[in-house]
């Protein structure tokens, strides 16, 4: 008897929606057995991480500021990841779309400009996600350089650059030498949506996009070619949809939305431009963007759980000294097991019994 | 050479039936889950006679040699060597017993050289300098000429046929199998590939020859098994039956014979083509050279070739995934197109059928309704101010469905699950329902079954005599002569003079198609090395 996989005449859309599921179960296990070995109670462990954090409003709020810039860059993400576009570096299109949202903030710091520059803000942000992405995509249409490396690459220098100019140029005279911005004004600064509250404009935002990649994924010629320059890049040229247009497009979308979770970030729940303003947005989002299957509504789902741990991982900090990096090592046995499901759309498994009833040769 | 004594002795003409055959299986049947791809399956092979497995596209030949050849394993019953009951867990063991078996997809590394690809195959007991030297000595010996230090990418494709020729035979193998084998060759190389079995037929050795083209299956073997989904139909005397015989067994019934509509007109020229020469894009890709043709509407010019001669890298420069510098390198419809885009030529009202349905002609793992979608964008109505109109597209499909007998398990299903015949029936149908002034098709019925490639030809011809200009490119000469009005033969990248298909007789076609000239005169200068 031997178990073997078995190729699908189909795709299953069953497992397809049900793979995410047990790729959550199986990281679950996995993480008990780590709480036990860490010497943590797991169940109450378990409470903190997943439970707590969904029993007050407090949280609850936090959660959606949380999943806000997830959801849309993984929604970005996912664009490029469909059209066979590895986007690696959305962490420092976010950044540069910080820095270059704030330059605005900055220099009408204590002006009484009008209510132009928090759009001026979101827009400037986006335009400079998107010019700082098309560098790995050029790249790599130009000189076949891997986007991979590239753009991860420049998620550094993004990082950097920040920190030069929090400490130099831009630094608040009356910061007590903190590297940090001074406090933007409120006309650059996103609204909330409920007073005293912290949910703020950012996440309507992040359900447009949503809504945008839905329509654009499943009633448009666009769309499509997204899907086939991913899917069969042979089938594709025969369609007469050019691939390198395609990175060169994916990419500058993507790079677009992580620039403008990026100013949304700074202009909304932080409110000053300083370094360490992502605890890793751009590369959670990768895993949102897998665990919700390349599909803008699963995105929308994964987007509030993995927004989830990062709450639940805190609370877990404090109520049982759990440390705060357990929360990556989650997220990266999720991307682990989530990959390894996806194989069961393709395949299945099936117990073989090779037969045995042929006598055996005498050779 | 001690084993062909040995065998020299043994019954020459195979027809003492008292003596067990070489290899006899009973009842043996493989199961895939509900599918039945051998059911209950008797063969007999006898030492010393060519036996030919006949059987459409699915009927089980594959996989009953795969059995034989211990690729896979039976689901039941059991296959006797020389009398005995065997178990083969591997193709090594099979080949340890004396089964050889040549595919008809080859195996071999385009970087090595024929010594390098053979050394691979073997188990390596000899030195290499042993192994070349015997290489050598066994392709002379069966008339089968092969340079050793010569790497495989700069030999034609009858040539790397041979290096697993040579190889089979170097095991000395009693059984030799071969799938396909004319497939790929010049109606000459075939004749010399003959030779070399009569040969081995002579020396005791037995032979199973999967085929479908009945005519060579008659003149060279002495038995046939006809298979027919999964079972077996019938062992018969070959040269006793006619073609028509044979082929009412292989099928189930008569197939529809395709009729031309007599007094096709034809008039302006819809496709042109002016001195297209080509680099290829790719590492051992074949390079265009001065290409010019000229095809009206009303017409089906055919162009013959072995495999590998430039049809692919025509088919690229005609549908525009390549483009040439020079705009009036391709003329469609009167305008200059050799600089503009697949979807532009489609505008023009060109179509283009590829070779590879799967993962070329369609997106294997996308529905029916996306992959009409695919070439229909341009110019069918189906997208509107970028959005798709869903509905449109489904027609499409259920169009082609009716318009083709298109056999599926839904109504839009994904291109990969579709059988290889229904799958080109919707490709075809697909194009056509478009109804193109120009339609360039590669290998139209490439791995079909008879049924579809009835269809297919009867479609291609209708087209034609609807005004459209075709343009097929076939390996198969039997479908060139009974579809096209004049057949080109393509050889290292050039294009012969295209011929009235009545005077292309296959050995004129035969001599194109291995780079000769017909004009002996010319011959001295046209021929390279």
């Amino acid at each position: 008897m031997q178990l073997v996989l078995e190729k699908r005449a189909e795709r299953s859309g069953a497992v397809a929606l049900v793979s995410p599921l047990i790729a959550i179960g199986l990281t679950v296990v996995t993480m008990v057995i780590l709480f036990a070995i860490l010497g943590k109670n797991p169940l109450l462990a378990l409470h903190a991480y997943f439970i707590a954090p969904l029993t007050d409003g407090y949280s609850l709020q936090e959660i959606a500021v949380k999943a806000t810039p997830l959801v849309m860059i993984a929604i970005g993400l996912s664009l490029c990841y469909l059209a066979n576009a590895w986007n690696i570096g959305a962490e420092g299109q976010f950044l540069i779309g910080a820095v270059a949202g704030s330059w605005i903030a900055v220099k009408t710091q204590g002006t009484d400009a009008g209510a132009w520059v928090l759009p001026a803000m979101l827009v400037l942000a986006a335009a400079a996600g998107a010019l700082y992405a098309l560098i790995p995509a050029i790249c790599k249409v130009k000189f076949g350089a891997s986007e991979i490396l590239t753009s991860l690459m420049l998620v550094y220098v993004a990082d950097l650059f920040l920190d030069y100019l929090v400490r130099g140029p831009w630094r608040d005279p009356n910061g007590f030498n903190f590297p940090t911005t001074a406090e933007f004004d409120p006309v650059a600064t996103v609204p909330l949506l409920i007073e005293g509250g912290r949910l703020h404009l950012g996440s309507i935002i992040a359900l447009l996009v949503v809504a945008a990649a839905a329509i654009l994924l499943g009633r448009t010629i666009k769309g499509f070619e997204i899907r086939v320059v991913g899917a069969a890049p042979r089938a594709a040229r025969f369609g007469g949809f050019n691939a390198n247009q395609l990175i060169i497009l994916t990419f500058a979308v993507s790079g677009a939305l992580a620039g403008l979770a990026g100013i949304i970030e700074v202009a909304g729940p932080v409110g000053h431009l300083q370094p360490g303003i992502s605890p890793g947005y751009g590369f959670t989002a990768i895993i949102v963007a897998f665990l919700g299957r390349l599909n803008p509504l699963g995105i929308l789902i994964a987007g509030l759980f993995l927004a989830l741990t990062f709450i639940g991982g805190e609370q877990a900090q404090i109520a049982m000294k759990i440390p705060l990096d357990v929360t990556k090592v989650f997220q990266g046995i999720l991307l682990f097991y989530v990959l390894a499901c996806d194989s069961l759309i393709l395949y299945r498994f099936k117990l073989s019994f090779p037969n045995r009833q042929v006598a055996r040769g005498t050779h | 050479m001690q084993a062909h004594q040995r065998m020299l002795d043994s019954t020459p003409d195979g027809l003492n039936s008292s003596e067990p055959p070489l290899l006899r299986t009973i009842g043996l049947t493989k199961r895939y889950g509900d599918f039945l791809a051998n059911d209950d399956i008797d063969i007999d092979i006898r030492p010393g006679e060519i036996h030919a497995l006949l059987g459409e596209n699915g009927a089980g030949k594959s996989t009953l040699v795969k059995a034989i050849y211990g690729l896979i394993q039976p689901s039941a019953g059991e296959i006797c060597w020389q009398g005995r009951p065997v178990v083969l867990s591997g193709p090594s063991e099979a080949r340890s017993l004396g089964i050889g078996m040549v595919f008809q997809h080859f195996s071999l590394f385009d970087n090595l050289t024929v010594a390098e690809n053979v050394a691979l195959g073997l188990d390596g007991k000899e030195s290499f300098k042993e192994m070349s030297a015997r290489l050598e000595q066994v392709s002379k010996l069966y008339g089968l000429p092969l340079d050793p230090k010569r790497e495989v990418w700069q030999l034609s494709v009858g040539q790397r046929q041979r290096i697993e020729i040579v190889r089979a035979l170097m095991q000395d193998p009693k059984f030799l199998i071969l799938d396909e084998p004319t497939a790929v060759l010049t109606p000459q190389e075939a004749d010399q590939l003959f030779i070399v079995l009569e040969r081995l037929k002579a020396e005791g050795r037995a032979v199973l020859y999967i085929s479908h083209k009945l005519e060579e299956v008659k003149r060279l073997c002495d038995t046939a098994t006809i298979l027919r989904g999964g079972r077996k139909i019938e062992t018969c005397n070959p040269r006793r039956e006619t073609a028509a015989s044979l082929a009412r067994m292989m099928v189930g019934g008569d197939i529809k014979e395709v009729k031309a509509a007599s007094g096709r007109k034809t008039t302006v020229p819809r496709l042109v083509v002016n001195d297209l020469s080509l680099v290829p894009a790719e590492a051992h890709g074949v390079r265009l050279e001065h290409i010019s043709f000229e095809l009206k509407g009303g017409e089906i010019l055919g162009i013959a070739g072995v495999a590998g001669n430039g049809q692919d890298e025509l088919f690229a420069a005609l549908s525009g995934e390549r483009l040439s510098k020079d705009p009036g390198t391709v003329v469609i419809e009167g305008i200059a197109a050799g600089h503009l885009s697949i979807t532009q030529r489609r505008k023009l009202g060109a179509a283009f059928v590829p070779e590879e349905r799967l993962g070329h002609g369609t997106a294997p793992r996308m529905k029916l309704s996306e992959n009409a979608l695919l070439t229909g964008h341009a110019a069918s109505g189906m997208v509107h101010h970028g959005f798709i109109d869903t509905a449109a597209t489904l027609k499409t499909v259920d169009r082609a469905t009716e318009a083709f007998d298109v056999r599926k398990a839904k109504r839009d299903p994904e291109a990969a699950s579709l059988s290889g015949g229904n799958l080109q029936k919707f490709i075809v149908g697909r194009e056509i329902l478009r109804n193109p002034a120009v339609l360039v098709v590669s290998q139209p019925t490439w791995g079909v079954d008879a049924g579809a490639a009835a269809v297919i030809r009867q479609a291609l011809l209708d087209l034609a005599t609807a005004g459209a200009a075709v343009l097929v490119t076939s390996q198969d000469l039997d479908e060139l002569a009974e579809i096209a009005d004049r057949i080109a033969v393509m050889f290292h990248g050039k294009l012969s003079a295209p011929l009235a298909t009545r005077e292309a007789s296959r050995e004129k076609l035969g001599l194109l198609m291995g780079g000769s000239s017909l004009e002996p005169k010319e011959a001295v200068h046209a021929v390279g090395p």
